[in-house]
């Protein structure tokens, strides 16, 4: 409860500071709107000179890639630990969380949510709708909370990758540049997992499972049989990774020093 | 008067080498990039032989030397610009002896140079024993290429510097930019190649000058171009490389007249 009221000041104080700086907000919006299209094009073009990639027609490749937009956006909106390293290790912001009652990630995530990014679901949800629509997609009336959990469950696996990624920062002072690395393999989870090779594919099952923001949970929507194993393993890869993610956060916090100064 | 630019360059190139150690996972970023799209354009091909006049492994090499082109050609000078305008600090710059907007290109080029041989190329040789690649094979193919990339390291300076501009009209142009990062990468065929277009959306992108950044040069490397296409397409680089001066300077014209400076 005293967890939620904090959440409930910091949402006010994050819109009365954005609404200061309106165009900055705007432009933010408008250029993660122009970032997913330009993936959108890149479907659209190619299913222009090809009917099936790897067997998957593109409805389903549309539909996998709007329910990829979705966990993202919601993993973003609360988790945006992109600059974690710089801004609470290097510039030393972390000794401050660290003297507060609230818990330190979660102090973190307050400071750093990104609420605008939530308007990419929107994108997804309108491509998913789309593609659902243009193949006749029967929709049952639990699906909608299938999908909700499954949303959940892929951005647990986001927050958990990222939280460890992220804790890095507290056992090494220099950029590591991980994090964009991390970030380009995310987007191999935006197409269905068997046109890669099985290294690939092992990798974005097991070790950074990237395979379980996109096609895995989509496969329920999409009933594609050979899936059905890994779109129930979802919720468990999420709460594994998760808990993995935190952790090694706990332990980074543990053995934290500040950076002086 | 020339050797105070050159002296930019190699100040910009000694900057950015004592930095080299962020350019090293770059590579690896950019390997990760390629590799997507190799494994997305084997499947899109399956058993076609071609698609937009390009082959299965016309295309792989496409789209690797295409990053590592990008891996050249890419500067934030615009963002410079527009940290320099937010801050003030373009007061200074306009004072000092030298043409404000040369000293940015000459900057641009200096990191062009290190990012060459430091990003692109050794990528390119990584890339070279991960993916199958396959090189031009005729010596003039390489210097037809040398010269198409310099040109379009050129043309996307030009557009960085009136994305650059803008900021002395609008202050706040972080949109923009950052807009016009992806639109240049989907617009310029780093993407996809322009051939894959639909036909209207090729008739409006053939009069862009984005094209001219990743497109042309690509098609040279991997064939795609050849003969005396590749001299027209030399000639509409260079077209578009003088034809952007006309927007630069009439910005810079108007920048001069309309700034502002707050404090400083």
């Amino acid at each position: 409860m005293h967890y939620l009221s904090l959440f409930w000041y910091y949402m006010k104080q994050y819109f009365k500071s954005r609404m200061e700086y309106r165009t900055d907000l705007l432009n933010g919006i408008f250029s993660d709107l122009i970032f997913q299209t330009t993936n959108l094009v890149f479907i659209l073009v190619v299913f222009q000179h090809t009917a099936f990639l790897e067997g998957w027609n593109k409805n389903e490749i549309l539909f996998i890639y709007g329910f990829f937009l979705v966990p993202y956006a919601v993993f973003g909106t609360f988790f945006n630990l992109w600059n974690f390293q710089e801004k609470y290790i290097i510039k030393g912001e972390m000794d401050r969380v660290l003297t507060r009652p609230a818990h330190n990630l979660f102090q973190v995530m307050l400071e750093t949510m990104d609420p605008p990014s939530l308007l990419g679901a929107i994108t997804g949800m309108v491509i998913m709708g789309y593609s659902a629509f243009d193949m006749g997609m029967e929709i049952a009336w639990y699906d909608p909370f299938i999908f909700l959990g499954l949303v959940v469950s892929a951005a647990l696996v986001y927050g958990g990758v990222y939280t460890g990624i992220a804790a890095i920062g507290f056992f090494s002072d220099s950029k590591t540049g991980i994090t964009p690395m991390i970030w380009n393999i995310q987007n191999y989870g935006r197409y269905p997992v068997n046109i890669y090779n099985k290294v690939i594919k092992f990798i974005l099952t097991w070790i950074l499972p990237f395979a379980f923001v996109g096609v895995y949970p989509a496969s329920y929507f999409l009933k594609k049989e050979e899936f059905a194993f890994y779109l129930y393993l979802t919720p468990v890869i999420g709460i594994v990774f998760f808990f993995l993610g935190i952790t090694i956060w706990n332990i980074g916090v543990k053995n934290y020093r500040g950076a002086g100064s | 008067m020339f050797s105070m630019y050159v002296e930019m360059i190699r100040i910009r190139f000694l900057m950015m080498l004592a930095y080299r150690v962020n350019y090293y996972s770059g590579i690896a970023v950019y390997s990760i990039n390629i590799g997507a799209y190799y494994f997305l354009w084997n499947a899109i091909y399956g058993d076609k032989v071609t698609m937009g006049g390009l082959t299965a492994l016309q295309m792989v090499t496409y789209v690797s030397i295409s990053w590592m082109a990008r891996a050249f050609y890419f500067n934030n000078i615009d963002q410079e610009m527009a940290q320099e305008v937010k801050e003030g600090k373009v007061a200074i710059e306009l004072i000092r002896p030298y043409h404000y907007l040369a000293t940015k290109i000459m900057q641009a080029m200096g990191e062009g140079i290190f990012r060459f041989l430091f990003f692109s190329l050794p990528g390119m040789i990584i890339i070279t024993f991960i993916f199958p690649i396959q090189y031009p094979s005729g010596f003039s193919i390489w210097g037809w290429y040398g010269i198409s990339l310099l040109f379009s390291f050129f043309i996307n300076t030009q557009i960085n510097l009136i994305t650059g501009l803008l900021t002395f009209f609008f202050y706040n142009n972080e949109g923009i930019m950052r807009a016009k990062r992806v639109l240049v990468d989907l617009f310029s065929g780093l993407i996809l190649p322009i051939s894959l277009y639909p036909e209207w959306a090729q008739a409006i992108l053939n009069y862009l000058p984005f094209q001219a950044i990743s497109y042309l040069p690509g098609m040279i490397f991997t064939g795609g171009i050849q003969g005396e296409q590749i001299f027209l397409s030399l000639g509409q680089q260079f077209l578009w490389i003088l034809l952007l001066w006309i927007p630069i300077g009439m910005l810079w014209w108007q920048a001069k007249k309309n700034l502002v400076i707050q404090g400083g």
